[in-house]
């Protein structure tokens, strides 16, 4: 079951990214090493997908290098993306789940258990047999949570994973988080909400315009920002 | 009158003539359906994921091929089937097995340009996830078929519809011949010519009745493709 060898650390080396003319990482140096989530916060454009799906591997840089475990092109066996509008299989909860299951190389005969447990961790147990596309928006993204996790990740990256939820909802996707890092999951995710950022983060990156402002842990980032731009964007001013 | 009483009896009683010409019908446009379906959504599937010059121009003669004139597809395998054409040979002018080639070419490129339109749609919702999945190829293919099952099966009737519905195709190339090519339209135009209205008009009704059912599996498949899969 378990691969010998880790996708962490994560290693940006001077990484551009760029769609047609446009510039969208610019030189992107980070680590990503195991432990309590890295929150990437910013305004909007500031390249936080295109961070973490580069991080993914689904596209290679313009230009620099991204390393797994010290390793160039390891492909996706360890890693796993929801995407902030996950994208669900026409099929019961349950058999989205299993499709993930099989994509990984699960035997038939387990899926069914291993299904069900996925579904407890991410509280869907009764809903396992619903159509996945007739739950509410935040069932589908634990599900596809679930999914992400039927990988057996090393590492999980969730883009935007509260953005249109209601704060109950928020709550069991920010437990859940927890919850899988205490597993030993690292989490890598996106946000907009400062505060989300605050409850989650055990490092904080700050992007914008495609650039990191500031990255460290979130203790030292939110209480004594080094950068001006990072005190004005935890002071709650807009980055421009 | 008359007529009508006597086509509802020839109905009721299952009259072996009647019996015989709807049994050939629905071989023949079932498996042209069959057909169609085995080159059509290969080839919509492709066309759905691949990218090349022209790609765009082939999806606008596809689309306009589904409303290809079924004289025009009767006359072409004619030509292709005929004594002295190119397939000639085969002997195959005048026989179901004509009929079968003709309706195939009628409904494939309806198959082709539905399925195209389905599977390019899911594939513009999935790609992301089969990467993130790390789905292989084929696999997504399989994926994107099973995926769009509600609307490749409408498709199908849709298919069916058309070639059981069709007179003009299969009167050229399978000449109408009596106990061997004669299907329910191509009856129903001659025995109307000739004035038998009773067995026409037998034939009618059970062709309304065909399409009916039809009509009422495409709106069950979509009931269920919302109820199970949300479509």
């Amino acid at each position: 079951m378990r691969a010998p060898d880790s996708d962490l650390p994560i290693v940006f080396d001077g990484v551009t990214v760029k769609a047609g003319a446009v510039t969208i990482l610019d030189g992107i140096s980070l680590r990503f090493e195991p432990g309590a989530p890295t929150v990437l916060i910013g305004p909007n454009g500031a390249g936080k997908t295109t961070l973490l799906r580069a991080a993914m591997g689904l596209f290679p840089p313009a230009a620099g290098r991204i390393t797994w475990g010290g390793r160039d092109q390891v492909p996706p066996t360890r890693r796993a993306f929801v995407f902030q509008r996950p994208a669900m299989l026409r099929r019961s909860a349950s058999g989205n789940v299993r499709y993930a299951l099989a994509s990984a190389g699960v035997a038939r005969a387990d899926r069914a258990v291993r299904a069900r447990d996925l579904l407890e961790r991410v509280g869907l147990a009764g809903l396992a047999d619903r159509p996945a596309r007739r739950l509410s928006g935040g069932e589908q993204q634990r599900l596809a949570i679930a999914r992400a996790l039927a990988r057996n990740p090393t590492v999980l990256f969730l883009d935007e994973p509260t953005a249109s939820l209601d704060p109950a909802s928020t709550k069991t996707m920010e437990d859940l988080i927890a919850a899988i890092t205490a597993s030993g999951v690292k989490v890598v995710m996106t946000t907009h909400d400062l505060a989300e950022a605050r409850r989650l983060a055990g490092e904080v990156v700050l992007l914008h315009r495609g650039r990191v402002l500031e990255a460290g842990p979130a203790d030292s980032f939110f209480t004594a920002p080094k950068t001006d731009e990072a005190r004005r964007f935890t002071a709650g001013e807009l980055l421009v | 009158m008359n007529e009508g009483a006597s086509a509802i009896d020839l109905v009721l009683s299952a009259d072996p003539v009647l019996v015989e010409i709807v049994r050939l019908s629905l071989l023949v446009s079932l498996s042209a359906v069959a057909m169609a379906a085995l080159i059509g959504v290969p080839f919509g599937a492709l066309l759905a994921l691949t990218r090349f010059p022209g790609r765009e121009a082939v999806i606008v003669v596809l689309n306009a091929l589904m409303g290809l004139p079924p004289v025009v597809v009767g006359l072409l395998v004619y030509l292709l089937l005929s004594r002295s054409g190119p397939l000639g040979e085969l002997g195959l002018l005048f026989t179901p097995e004509a009929m079968v080639i003709a309706q195939t070419i009628l409904v494939a490129p309806i198959l082709a340009a539905l399925a195209r339109q389905t599977i390019e749609d899911l594939w513009l919702e999935y790609r992301d996830e089969f990467a993130a999945l790390n789905i292989a190829p084929a696999q997504r293919i399989a994926t994107l078929i099973w995926e769009g099952r509600f609307s490749l099966v409408t498709a199908l009737l849709a298919g069916f519809g058309r070639a059981a519905a069709e007179v003009g195709a299969i009167i050229i190339v399978g000449g109408n011949i009596e106990g061997f090519t004669r299907t329910m339209t191509t009856a129903i135009a001659l025995e109307t010519s000739k004035g038998d209205l009773a067995l026409a008009t037998g034939l009618g009704i059970v062709l309304i009745g065909i399409v009916v059912i039809v009509n009422a599996l495409a709106w069950t498949t979509r009931r269920a493709g919302e109820r199970f899969a949300g479509i």
